[in-house]
Parts: C-alpha cells; sequence; structure tokens
C-alpha cells in the first residue's frame, strides 16, 4: 500500500478529451446544422416566391375553387372553397384507405391460411396468387384494372346485368340502395338488443365457466342472435326496407348507388396487391408457432378447434401485428397513387387541382405531407396499443 | 429355449400411400371439402387458364409486320417486338444506344457474380466498383458531354433505361446515408438520436407521390436563385430521401442483431467508436442486412414506376404512351403484360435470392 | 481440475499495478460496488470468486472502464482511470481482456482477429504484426487454425483464440472474467493449461473464475466478493484450508462439495 493518497471523486479529464463535453459540443454543432440548413432553405423560398409573385400563408383556402370533383362523400360544389376540396380530397382517401385495409386483410387471412391448406392444389393456387401480386408494381396493376378491365367493360346500354339489379359498365357499378322508412328503427334496435346481450352472455360464460366447468357455446348463440334478431324485426315490423333499384335511362343509369370505376379500380389493386402481402405475414406468422406448441396442446388433449383458438392464434397474433401494421400503412400511403387515374383522392385533387390553379405549392405540400403523417402516426398508434394487449395476455 | 428372433420382412406400404393414386388421395382428396375445393378450382383453373395460355402463345401472333398481321383471337407480340427499342431507351438517339448497352454490360459485369460463388476478393472490389467507379462510367457514358461524346438530355432519357437508373442511383446514394442514419438513432447523443429519428419516420410516413410531388415542385424553391435541377435529378433526390430513410431502418436491425459482446471486445481492445463501427460492427450488421436490403430495393425498383406521374418516361410510361395509338388497336393486355413480366422476372428472382440467403444466414455464420 | 498440488512460483514485485480506492458503482438505485480496496502489485496473479450477483464481473470490467464508476479511484500503470478518452484509450492498449462468451469476431478469421487490435491501436506493421500474432496462437497451441473462421472451432479453441488475441496487444495486465463457464467439461482444462502457463510468464493476471484448483496453482491472492464488497483477501493455502469470515465458509462448502 504504497501508492500516494488519492483524491475520493474521479478527477476531471482535459475538457477537450472528455467526451460528456465532446458529446455536447457534436450536438451543439448538429443543431446549428440543421438550423442553418434550415434557415437557408426558409431565406431561398422566400426570395424565390417574392420573385417569382407567389403570396404566401392559408388565405387562399377561403377562395373558390370553381373546378368540380367526380366523387364526394361530403357535398361539394365548384362555388366552393379550397378549404373544402381539402375536406373532399381527404375524405375520398379515408374512404378508399378504410375499405382497402378491411377487404385487403380479409383477403389476406384466407390466402394465407390457404397457403398452409393441406389441399395440394388451394397452397398451389394460393402460392401462386402472393408470388404474383406481390412482384409486379401497384401502379401498374392499378392501370391494368382500369383501363384493361373496368375501361374494357361496354357501355350503359349493354352493361353487364347482374339479374337486374345491378349493372357494370364501363360508368362504374351500380348497386340498388337501401330505402329504410319508419319501422326500420325497430330493426336497428333489434341489433343493438343482440350486441348488448352477447356481450353478457359472454362475460356470463367465463364466470360460469369459473364457477362449473361448465363451456357455453357464446359463439355460435351470439351470432344466432346477432342475425336472427333484425332479421325477427323485420318480419314483425312488415319489411319497413325496400330497394331503390338502378334503372337504365337515356345514357346512364338512374337510381341505384354508383361506384365510379376509378374507386373500383383503385381499390381492386391496393387489395389485391396489399393482400398478397399480408398472405405471406398471416402465412409466416402461423408457421412461426412451433410445432411443438400444437403437439403439446394435442397431447393435453385439447380438440383441434381450441388448439387453434387458445394456443396457435394467440401466439401468431403476436408475430403478424406489428408487420401487418406497416403494411396497413402501406395501403394508407399508396391510396395516393389514386391520381394516376384520376380518383379524386387527397393527392389528386389538392396537390394536383388545387396546387396548379393557386400555385402554393409550400403550404399545400406541407398540409398534404402533414396529413399522411398524422393518418400513419394514429394507425401505428393504435396498432401499438392492440399489439400490448395482445401481448400483454401471455405474460 | 427361445427360438432366435426372425427380422419381419419390409413390407410395402398399403396401396393408398403409393404411387399416383395416394398422393392424389393425400393431397386432393384427404376429406369431403378437400375434393369439393379441388373440383371447383380445377375447374376454375382449367376454364380460365387454358383460353388465356391459347391466347398468349397458340393462337398469338409472333412474326409478321405491323398491326394487319395481327388477329383478334391471339396477343400481338409483334406490337411489343416492334417497339421495342423505345420500351427499352425511350427517346435515346437510335444510334448512341451502344453507349447505355455498354453501361449496363458494365453493371452485369459488377453484379452478376454477387449472385454466384466467386472468390470474396474479386467480389469485394467489383461490389466497390459498383459503388464508386461505376455511377461515374455510367454517367459519362449515358449522359456524354465529355471525351467527344455527343451529350443526350436527360428529357431523352426513358424506358427501362431510365427504370434501372433510377433504381440503381437510388440504392448507391440511399446507402451511406441509411448507415449513417441507423448509427445516428442508435447513438447515445440524444439531440443527434432525436434528428434521425425525425429525419426517418418523416420520410417513412409519407408516400413517395408526395415526396415526388414536392421534389418536382418545392425543390426549385429551395434552392437559391439562378441555380436549377432537371426533373430527373429532382426526381432521384426524392427517391433518395425515401430511400435512405427505410434503409436506414433495415441497418439499424442489423446493428440490433450484434451481441453486446462485440462491441466489449471491441471496446476492451482500445478500438474507438468509428473504428469499433467499421471495423467489427457494420461489417458483420450489414452482412446479416443483405436480405433486408434486397428487399428494399424490390420496393424502390417497384416504386421507380411513380415517376411517369411527375412525367418521366420510365418503362411503364413508355408503354403506356404507346397504347393510345390507333393503328394498333387494343393492345393495352400485351403492353401491360410486357411491363408486368419485366418487373416480374427481377423481383421474384430477387425475392428468390433473399430468401435463399436468410436460410444460409440462418444455419450458421461461418465464412 | 488440477492433480498436481505444484503451484506456479510467484513473480510478485514490491511495485503496484493497479490501486483501486473507495470504488463505488450503481446501476440506478442499486448499489453493485460498495467501497472496494485493492493494490495488485505488479506480476501478482489474483483470483476473485463469490457467488453470483457479488459485482465480481462488474468490478474487473471497472478497470478497463466497460463499466463506469461513480466514486473511487483506478489508477492502472501510472494512468488514472476517468472519462478521459486519451487515458481510457492509453489503459486498455496496457489490459487485455478475455470474456466468458469469447466474443471473438465472427467475420474475422481465426488470424485477422489476433492483428486487428496491433494494427489499428498499436500501429504495428502488418508483417511484424503477423509474426507476433504466430508467436502467440502458437503458445496457446493452434497455429494450425489460423486461417479458420471462429464459428469453426471448438469452444476451447475460441477461448483459447481469444487469450492469444489479446496477449498480441502485449499487455501489462490480463483479465479473466469466467472465461472456463461457458465451457464444455473436456474443454476447461486445455483453457486452463493455457492459462497456468501464461502465470508462469510473469504475467500480472485478474481471474474471475469458479475453478478452485486453478486458483490453488497460481494464484498469490483469492479474493471472495459478495454483496458487492470485498469479505476475504488471503493467499490461497490460508483462504482455503482456514477462512475467516463465516460467508467465505458458507460459499467454499456449496463450491468444494462435489
Amino acid at each position: 500500500m504504497q501508492s500516494e493518497e488519492l483524491p475520493v471523486k474521479p478527477g476531471r479529464p482535459k475538457p477537450w478529451n472528455d467526451p460528456r463535453i465532446r458529446s455536447v459540443v457534436f450536438q451543439l454543432l448538429a443543431i446549428a446544422a440543421v438550423i442553418w440548413i434550415g434557415y437557408t432553405l426558409f431565406q431561398n423560398t422566400v426570395n424565390n416566391m417574392a420573385s417569382r409573385g407567389i403570396s404566401t400563408g392559408f388565405g387562399f383556402l377561403d377562395e373558390t375553387a370553381g373546378f368540380g370533383i367526380i366523387m364526394s362523400l361530403i357535398e361539394y360544389n365548384e362555388t366552393m372553397s379550397y378549404g373544402r376540396t381539402f375536406l373532399v380530397g381527404l375524405a375520398n382517401t379515408m374512404l378508399v384507405s378504410g375499405l382497402g385495409i378491411l377487404l385487403a386483410t380479409i383477403v389476406g387471412f384466407i390466402v394465407g391460411v390457404a397457403r398452409l391448406s393441406s389441399n395440394w392444389l388451394v397452397a398451389k393456387v394460393s402460392l401462386a396468387y402472393i408470388e404474383i401480386f406481390r412482384n409486379i408494381p401497384l401502379l401498374l396493376q392499378i392501370f391494368f384494372w382500369y383501363f384493361a378491365v373496368l375501361g374494357a367493360l361496354p357501355g350503359p346500354r349493354q352493361a353487364v346485368n347482374v339479374g337486374d339489379i345491378a349493372f357494370m359498365s364501363n360508368r362504374g357499378i351500380v348497386l340498388p340502395k337501401p330505402i329504410f322508412e319508419p319501422g326500420a328503427g325497430l330493426m336497428g334496435l333489434g341489433l343493438l338488443i343482440a350486441l348488448i346481450v352477447t356481450f353478457i352472455l359472454a362475460r356470463w360464460a367465463k364466470r360460469r365457466q369459473a364457477a362449473t366447468g361448465q363451456i357455453f357455446p357464446v359463439l355460435p348463440v351470439g351470432l344466432g342472435l346477432i342475425i336472427g334478431l333484425p332479421v325477427l324485426a323485420y318480419f314483425i315490423t312488415g319489411g319497413p326496407v325496400s330497394w331503390d333499384i338502378p334503372e337504365l335511362g337515356g345514357f346512364n343509369f338512374r337510381g341505384g348507388i354508383t361506384a365510379i370505376p376509378e374507386l373500383g379500380a383503385l381499390l381492386l389493386a391496393l387489395t389485391l396487391y396489399t393482400a398478397s402481402f399480408i398472405a405471406e405475414i398471416v402465412r409466416s406468422g402461423i408457421v412461426a408457432v412451433s410445432k411443438g406448441q400444437t403437439e403439446a396442446a394435442a397431447a393435453l388433449g385439447l380438440p383441434p378447434r381450441r388448439i387453434l383458438r387458445l394456443v396457435v392464434i394467440p401466439q401468431a397474433l403476436r408475430v403478424i401485428i406489428p408487420p401487418l401494421t406497416s403494411q396497413y400503412l402501406n395501403l394508407t400511403k399508396n391510396s395516393s397513387l389514386a391520381v394516376a387515374i384520376g380518383y379524386p383522392d387527397l393527392v389528386n385533387v389538392f396537390m394536383g387541382t388545387t396546387l396548379n390553379q393557386t400555385g402554393q405549392a409550400v403550404e399545400i405540400v406541407a398540409m398534404t405531407m402533414a396529413v399522411y403523417l398524422l393518418l400513419s402516426l394514429s394507425i401505428s398508434i393504435l396498432m401499438n396499443i392492440y399489439n400490448r394487449a395482445v401481448a400483454l395476455k401471455e405474460r | 429355449m427361445a427360438t432366435p428372433h426372425q427380422s419381419l420382412p419390409d413390407l410395402p406400404p398399403p396401396a393408398t400411400q403409393r404411387g399416383l393414386l395416394g398422393w392424389l388421395r393425400e393431397n386432393l382428396f384427404s376429406t369431403w371439402y378437400n375434393s369439393i375445393l379441388t373440383v371447383v378450382i380445377g375447374y376454375w383453373l382449367v376454364t380460365t387458364l387454358v383460353p388465356l395460355i391459347d391466347w398468349a402463345f397458340f393462337s398469338a401472333v409472333f412474326t409478321g409486320e405491323g398491326p394487319q398481321s395481327c388477329a383478334p383471337e391471339g396477343a400481338c407480340w409483334i406490337f411489343v417486338y416492334e417497339r421495342l427499342g423505345f420500351f427499352l431507351y425511350g427517346f435515346y438517339p437510335e444510334e448512341l444506344r451502344w453507349r447505355p448497352d455498354i453501361a449496363f454490360l458494365l453493371f452485369a459485369i459488377t453484379v452478376v457474380p454477387q449472385f454466384f460463388p466467386t472468390p470474396a476478393v474479386i467480389k469485394k472490389w467489383l461490389a466497390i466498383f459498383g459503388l464508386t467507379g461505376l455511377p461515374v462510367a455510367g454517367y459519362i457514358l449515358i449522359a456524354g458531354g465529355h471525351f467527344g461524346l455527343e451529350p443526350v438530355a436527360t428529357s431523352r432519357w426513358g424506358g427501362l433505361m431510365l427504370t434501372l437508373i433510377l433504381a440503381y442511383v437510388g440504392i448507391i446514394a440511399a446507402m451511406p446515408i441509411g448507415t449513417a442514419l441507423a448509427l445516428g438513432r442508435r447513438s447515445e447523443m440524444p439531440i443527434i438520436r432525436g434528428i434521425c429519428v425525425v429525419f426517418i419516420e418523416f420520410w417513412r410516413a409519407v408516400p413517395l407521390i408526395t415526396i415526388l410531388f414536392m421534389a418536382s415542385v418545392m425543390l426549385p424553391l429551395f434552392l437559391p436563385e439562378g441555380v436549377t435541377f432537371d426533373k430527373l435529378l429532382r426526381a432521384l433526390v426524392g427517391i433518395t430521401l425515401f430511400q435512405s430513410a427505410y434503409m436506414a431502418e433495415v441497418v439499424r436491425g442489423g446493428l440490433q442483431a450484434i451481441p453486446k459482446g462485440q462491441y466489449e471486445a471491441a471496446e476492451a481492445l482500445g478500438l474507438g467508436y468509428w473504428r469499433r463501427m467499421r471495423l467489427i460492427i457494420l461489417p458483420q450488421a450489414l452482412k446479416i442486412v443483405i436480405p433486408g436490403i434486397a428487399n428494399t430495393v424490390i420496393s424502390l425498383f417497384k416504386d421507380t414506376t411513380l415517376v411517369l406521374i411527375i412525367g418521366l418516361f420510365d418503362i411503364l410510361g413508355a408503354v403506356k404512351s404507346t397504347l393510345s395509338d390507333p393503328a394498333w388497336g387494343n393492345v393495352m393486355a400485351e403492353g401491360y403484360l410486357f411491363v408486368a413480366f419485366c418487373f416480374w422476372v427481377f423481383c421474384f428472382g430477387m425475392s428468390r435470392y433473399s430468401h435463399r440467403l436468410e436460410k444460409k444466414l440462418e444455419t450458421g455464420h461461418k465464412e | 481440475m488440477q492433480e498436481n498440488n505444484a503451484t506456479v512460483a510467484s513473480a510478485a514485485s514490491n511495485e503496484d499495478i493497479i490501486a483501486v480506492q473507495d470504488l463505488n458503482k450503481w446501476y440506478g438505485e442499486f448499489h453493485v460496488l460498495k467501497s472496494i480496496n485493492l493494490n495488485v502489485r505488479k506480476g501478482e496473479r489474483i483470483v476473485i470468486c463469490g457467488p453470483s450477483g457479488s459485482g465480481k464481473s462488474t468490478f474487473i470490467r471497472c478497470i478497463n472502464h466497460l463499466e463506469a464508476h461513480q466514486r473511487g479511484n483506478i489508477v492502472v500503470d501510472g494512468v488514472e482511470l476517468n472519462e478521459d478518452i486519451k487515458n481510457i484509450e492509453a489503459i486498455r492498449r496496457e489490459v487485455g481482456m478475455v470474456f466468458q462468451h469469447f466474443n471473438l469476431f465472427p467475420h474475422l478469421s481465426v488470424l485477422e482477429n489476433c492483428l486487428l487490435a496491433p494494427i489499428w491501436v498499436r500501429k504495428t506493421p502488418r508483417d511484424q504484426a503477423i509474426e507476433t500474432a504466430m508467436q502467440y496462437l502458437e503458445r496457446v497451441k493452434i497455429p494450425e487454425q489460423a486461417h479458420k473462421y471462429p464459428g469453426q472451432l471448438s469452444g476451447g479453441q475460441q477461448q483459447r483464440v481469444a487469450i492469444a488475441r489479446a496477449l498480441c496487444m502485449q499487455p501489462k495486465i490480463m483479465l479473466f472474467d469466467e472465461p472456463t463457464s461457458a465451457l464444455d467439461p473436456e474443454m476447461i482444462k486445455e483453457v486452463l493449461d493455457v492459462m497456468i502457463e501464461l502465470a508462469g510468464s510473469g504475467m500480472t493476471m485478474l481471474c474471475v473464475t469458479h475453478e478452485m484448483g486453478f486458483a490453488k496453482t497460481v494464484a498469490d491472492r483469492v479474493i471472495f466478493m459478495d454483496g458487492g464488497e470485498i469479505v476475504e483477501q488471503a493467499a490461497p493455502e490460508t483462504f482455503f484450508s482456514n477462512p475467516q469470515q463465516p460467508r467465505t465458509q458458507e460459499f467454499l462448502e456449496q463450491i468444494l462439495q462435489h
């Protein structure tokens, strides 16, 4: 113990060799660089806009748009403002993304399970579907459905007739529209009651199982209620729903609901393209649950149905959810390809026509990007919450 | 005493498990619902595939000249054949097309050996050439303007050539940027990390088409007066920003997969941060993310078609523009099928490659 | 493991090479190291043992600053270990380390693993570095594996490469962090033999290990740690035959039962 006495705190290093000081300096430099880049871009933009005589600010949103939009979920005509065109585009984007996510999930899960079918033909057809659709650019698929398939349909006069109630022509798909008469409310009430009863039933069944061990078939009974009660109400009130069936009049159809071909093509392409990815995710999710798990469950005497429900699905979902989320995000972003065939989504209406008419590039690009940023963020937050719920169950 | 044990002879399995019949029973008709499925799908396949194959091959016209040789009941492949030059090069002057040809030959020489067993040293030098020398050589050849080569404006570039250029430049530019962003995102310095996270998440959250719009309408506003970018360069800037964000996430996955012990062993040997990354961590991380990189390459390759929306003539744009030619009648299916085939071959091949590599990496870390 | 009871003669001088004073470390609220004091003389061989979670690994990882300490002082070979990057680099040049899980670089061959630090840290000319590396590979008895990759070697071979890799920097001190714990039983001996041979050459060694045979053969001092403190330290003869602290006795009973 002959070393000299040392101070108790570690000595301070020389400032230029101190990692903390280095890190602070480095980070300050990084902030400075970001600010400098931002400032330069801002300054350049302001100068350029001034020299081109472009006004700035969001005042243009109140100006009259003056152009028509072929499809709108909210009331719109050309006397309305650019602000309104933004909302129309946003609504159309959300419609096609929402429907696309729903359909792609359904198709994707079916194909993903079919891919693992014991039927050789089913498995191979699913494989062919997956490998074809995910290796061809989405834009090409949109063009194909829009120009080569839907565009090749005959005009309204020779429309493809589906049982005299629905028609497919190059003007779109016309479907019958339900008209609710007084008394239809009872059907809604029936549905609501069925949902509540099913919910209560499920909780009761769980409690009864906990107490007595008896298992109650909640799923079939619940489904029967949810379908049965509204149907019962329909007959009791004497059929309060009538259908507005489209009819050919002049050069186009009257009545019914029309889905424009742009929507049809976009939805078809988005669904089939994304479903091919989802199918692969579902397949690998199921495969990821090791065979030992299924065997262990079977050895415990669980029937196959319960093995799937209690052992395989909970584990597979944990693998499936994160990549599924990014597929939902991709679909939402890909819906912007609408611009290529003229479906009036946000990018088409706002970043396209509105930008061309007003020239307010900075504001419009920023607003559009902000919308997608928000959409992406909300989808991933929702999926994260769900993911946490799924993940927690097992721990 | 006990009779010696007689081994039983090997008997053939029951007839139901053997031969074609056994296979059919096992794989197509194992249960009643499988039988129904098989019949329904088989019927559907026969009724759709047979006419399709007939249209595409047996009734199709492969030789002849001009639209008049085509028959209405079969595919008109003459159309594709006669317009092939335009589909491959766009408006690039016909007499100068040997220049892109040489560039793509170089490209093939660089890339093809990477997919086959080749000595590692050769692979390494080819990769270095592909990342540095090839872009320069390719630019000199295709754009011209140096060494007595006649300049060709980028507005005349098009077709498959443009598609490949967009994808290639997008990837090699995104590689270093993405790696830097990935390192930044794993940095211990909160501000550096924050900047990288915001950058990556922003470009990943917005659709490529809005980025391309931004690049084409806003980039000119960002630049000082007097500086102009042509359309192609603007598209490339957009694609690079987009791609580097995705690349960053792929590389980050690789960095996270490297065990902590590797960092510690490198540290204990006295290597500083940059040497640790360059000599130990990145070589391992980049190797395990090759399948991931291949997947982003596939996505990017498909996404390059979007440039037609901002007015560039990639292969899809080139084909689409010829489809409205009334002389040929309706050749839409032929045109789109041709493009689909080009993309499919590349993307499918690439995904097989990435899949095989993944399998190989899973089985061990040898050599 | 060691049947022969012959011990390796001590080479310890009177000069301190490591001085640790009042070393304290916390993981968040958890006090991992509590006022550790230890002086190591040049050439001294120290074995540190103790139950898992006693802080022994953390302690030797503080000596080359793989772990930062919050209070106290560490002086290694005359250089004070603080946050100063230059000091840390200087100390790591002189201190070699062998890990429980080898941590060889799987993308480099055995030889390249050994060349890396001499070339990039010591700036040794490549030819000279190869010569040194081959010498050490011979010393750990695997020169013939020089061009293989770590994944192709057995655990024992990998650990010997890891020792050679550390020795190639020609360090003054070697730290061993449970070097045999991850090995199959039949491979432990080959690694211990190399370590014993190294001990005989006069290297300063700090070993965290449960190999009591090894401790008896080579250690100048055995240190028992528990709960983040040094509970007892003594020469191996006294330590094993006559432990003073009840905690040490309990630990030795458990470990020597088999």
